[in-house]
């Protein structure tokens, strides 16, 4: 075989396409202490350059084991602890798990006491978005609209604090109501106690200011080209694989699917309200922002709506003075900020649960993060892991 | 006295003392306009305690701090270049103002290429950066180090293009001969009036500001830094003093090359009707008026914009700031020699 220049010309061009750089690949740590981590997650990224790829999540730094804790404790007790789970919303945790409760008990909870929950829920829900709307800015790197953001958290946060004395941590509700009386548990003449006097106007008050400055940060945020660089077309969720990965809440709907636990559950009365459930079209970075800020003037709308038509009453039912929990088990779920959050009890008919499981949002939202980090550059990682808007304390419990 | 001062040497130390103060000095009233007013924006207070009123020791106080803290150096870095990159990216920040005019006689030299070497001087802060980045043996400062590098090579030629307009317009690379140029603008025709060279340059400026906010490493192309994704980039494991040469550095940059815009661009120490005597005397004060407004434009800047992405800043640097300034250039001198 002979070997002509034109073979020789060729195997060279050849060669010469093929050489590439070689270059090695670092693994790169990002948390667990890290600016945008969001407490403690920890991502192993093998990074090339400024291209990552198989980027892993390590959870568990921030592990409290809370569904052990809740089989030692009573029912009374638990709520302390899962008022801590997502502690950017800490009211929107205990409702399922108390409404789970009564299930078991098959108590009839007051009108106002359920009423009571909804505003309270949908503050914590405000609230939470506005945690996000606060941070994602400044994790793309614009620190001003925080500072709009939490400005008006503060005006929710204090009217969840007249209400229930805590701002992040309530501790609000009690099986069969909401927190009754001045003296419960003493056996003098038990004083009734209701809402603060002026609560339902401040409240009607301080939606108005959210709904303002909801427009404000739209035009802070949304107005700014860069903002829109960074996130249009950015970390795209399909709606199919949104769904395949068990995602909830706001990150679910942004990807297109119209799947709201407030219009399919009754575990608070929201059919009595009208609202829209947003639904976005892309399912990338931008629609799970745009998504939330919408989610935040439906919420107003809806506690609007809750103060408007409060019922009077009772805010306790009856209910003996030992809670025996009959036999049985229920999942009851919620619709909490971060997505659907859900409490499977097994009760032994104990004076506390055999066996609480903790469904989070969260944990379930970031089990997507290596899918959809695959070959993304390392602004982009912080730029979808931070659109995700999850808290650590949900993912590890 | 005159004969004292006139001598070389009393004047190189009266001129190092200058250098050696102005540098401190500047950074401090610049790091303190930009607590306030990044307060102000963002409806907080900011500084008030320190020094009684308005908080105006607070820089002096963080100063102190920083050379009270100890001075850490990782086990793994390699030391002599840690320890000299700080001093080289500060010492950029001083040379580079050695040819800037700040009156008719007010001037450190006045170099005939004052232009070619303001702009020389002004890569080496990123060289400083790049041995941070990479003696560091942090990954975080190597990413930032390496983004810093691309930067400069994407937003240098940017920034020379656009000065190039200035320089033909004047036909002189000296500093102090671009200001004249702009003083005398319509001296031919017998009017006593300036120019400064904005007014037709716009592009130019425009495209020299853009390209030194990246050259600066400031918001919106602060990514070799980038606190939310590289946590604070190069600078991660500096500590003490020497962190508090880059936090100065960034600073006094931020000066030269606003003093450097308002060279070029808003005609520097010359205000319109003022004697040479009285521009001696005065000049000091309208050049640092000049750079005032320019270095509001990039605290506002900083306090408003989020970050580019390192591609998106490829793509502004190379596909419109390059083009832009050389159809800028083709322009002036298409009008230079038309004219």
């Amino acid at each position: 075989m002979t070997v002509t220049d034109q073979d020789l010309v060729r195997h060279l061009s050849e060669a010469a396409v093929s050489i590439e750089l070689q270059t090695p690949e670092m693994t790169l740590n990002i948390g667990p202490q890290h600016p945008s981590t969001h407490g403690v997650l920890r991502l192993v990224a093998q990074v090339d350059g400024e291209r990552t790829h198989n980027v892993q999540p390590v959870i568990g730094y921030m592990h409290r084991g809370y569904e052990k804790l809740a089989e030692v404790r009573n029912y009374a007790q638990i709520t302390t602890l899962i008022n801590r789970i997502d502690w950017v919303s800490g009211y929107a945790n205990e409702v399922p798990f108390i409404v789970a409760t009564e299930k078991l008990m098959q108590l009839e909870v007051p009108e106002r006491a359920q009423y009571i929950r909804l505003i309270l829920t949908e503050m914590a829900r405000i609230s939470s978005h506005l945690v996000f709307m606060a941070s994602y800015p400044l994790e793309l790197g614009a620190a001003t609209p925080l500072f709009f953001a939490l400005r008006d958290r503060e005006r929710v946060l204090d009217l969840l604090e007249s209400v229930t004395g805590g701002r992040f941590h309530p501790n609000f509700n009690r099986i069969g109501g909401v927190k009754p009386n001045a003296g419960a548990g003493s056996t003098q003449r038990k004083v009734s106690q209701d809402l603060p006097k002026t609560f339902l106007g401040e409240t009607k008050a301080a939606m108005d200011k959210v709904l303002e400055s909801a427009d404000e940060i739209e035009d802070l945020v949304a107005g700014n080209e860069i903002i829109l660089a960074r996130t249009k077309g950015i970390g795209v969720i399909p709606s199919d694989v949104a769904a395949s990965f068990g995602l909830s809440g706001p990150n679910l709907r942004a990807s297109g699917v119209n799947f709201d636990l407030r219009k399919v559950s009754d575990y608070l009365p929201y059919s009595k309200f009208e609202f829209n459930v947003p639904v976005g079209e892309n399912g990338d970075c931008w629609d799970r922002w745009y998504l939330r800020l919408l989610e935040i003037r439906e919420s107003a709308r809806i506690i609007q709506q809750a103060v408007d038509s409060i019922p009077s009453g009772p805010l306790q039912a009856k209910v003996p003075k030992i809670f025996k929990v009959p036999k049985g088990e229920v999942y009851v779920r919620a619709e909490n900020p971060k997505g659907e959050m859900g409490y499977y009890i097994v009760s032994d008919g104990g004076l506390g649960p055999y066996r609480v499981k903790i469904r989070s949002a969260s944990f379930s939202n970031i089990s997507i993060l290596p899918w959809l980090l695959e070959g993304a550059i390392i602004p982009d990682i912080i730029a979808v892991m931070g659109s995700l808007d999850f808290v650590l304390g949900d993912v590890d419990r | 006295m005159m004969e004292f001062l006139s001598n070389f040497w009393v004047q190189l130390v009266i001129k190092l003392l200058i250098a050696a103060l102005i540098v401190p000095l500047v950074g401090m009233v610049i790091g303190f306009a930009e607590m306030k007013l990044s307060a102000k924006m963002q409806s907080r207070v900011g500084p008030y305690f320190a020094g009684g009123r308005w908080g105006w020791a607070q820089l002096i106080a963080d100063g102190v701090k920083f050379f009270q803290k100890e001075d850490l150096v990782p086990a793994e870095a390699d030391r002599p270049v840690y320890k000299f990159a700080p001093v080289l990216v500060l010492v950029s920040a001083v040379a580079i103002l050695v040819p800037i005019p700040f009156g008719p006689a007010v001037v450190g030299r006045d170099l005939d290429l004052g232009v070619f070497y303001v702009l020389a001087i002004s890569t080496l802060s990123t060289i400083g950066v790049l041995m941070a980045g990479w003696s560091s043996a942090n990954k975080y400062s190597l990413i930032g180090g390496l983004r810093a590098a691309g930067q400069l090579i994407a937003y240098e030629l940017p920034l020379i293009l656009a000065v190039v307009g200035a320089v033909i317009m004047a036909g002189t690379m000296s500093l102090t001969g671009i200001v004249n140029a702009q003083a005398t603008w319509f001296s031919e025709h017998g009017w006593s009036l300036g120019m400064p060279f904005v007014l037709v340059q716009f592009v130019g400026f425009a495209v020299f500001m853009i390209a030194s906010l990246a050259e600066l490493a400031r918001i919106p192309f602060d990514m070799p830094i980038a606190e939310s994704e590289l946590v604070m980039g190069y600078i991660t494991e500096y500590s003490g003093f020497r962190f508090l040469f880059f936090f100065l550095a960034e600073f006094a940059n931020m000066f030269s090359l606003s003093a450097i815009a308002a060279t070029l661009f808003l005609g520097g120490y010359w205000a319109p009707g003022l004697s040479e005597r009285m521009l001696n005397i005065l000049g000091p004060g309208i050049l640092f008026a000049k750079i005032g407004i320019l270095v509001f434009i990039m605290i506002w800047f900083r306090w408003t914009f989020p970050r580019f992405r390192e591609d998106q800043l490829q793509t502004i640097a190379w596909k419109w700031l390059v083009p832009i300034s050389l159809a800028n250039i083709l322009a002036t001198g298409v009008i230079k020699v038309i004219a």
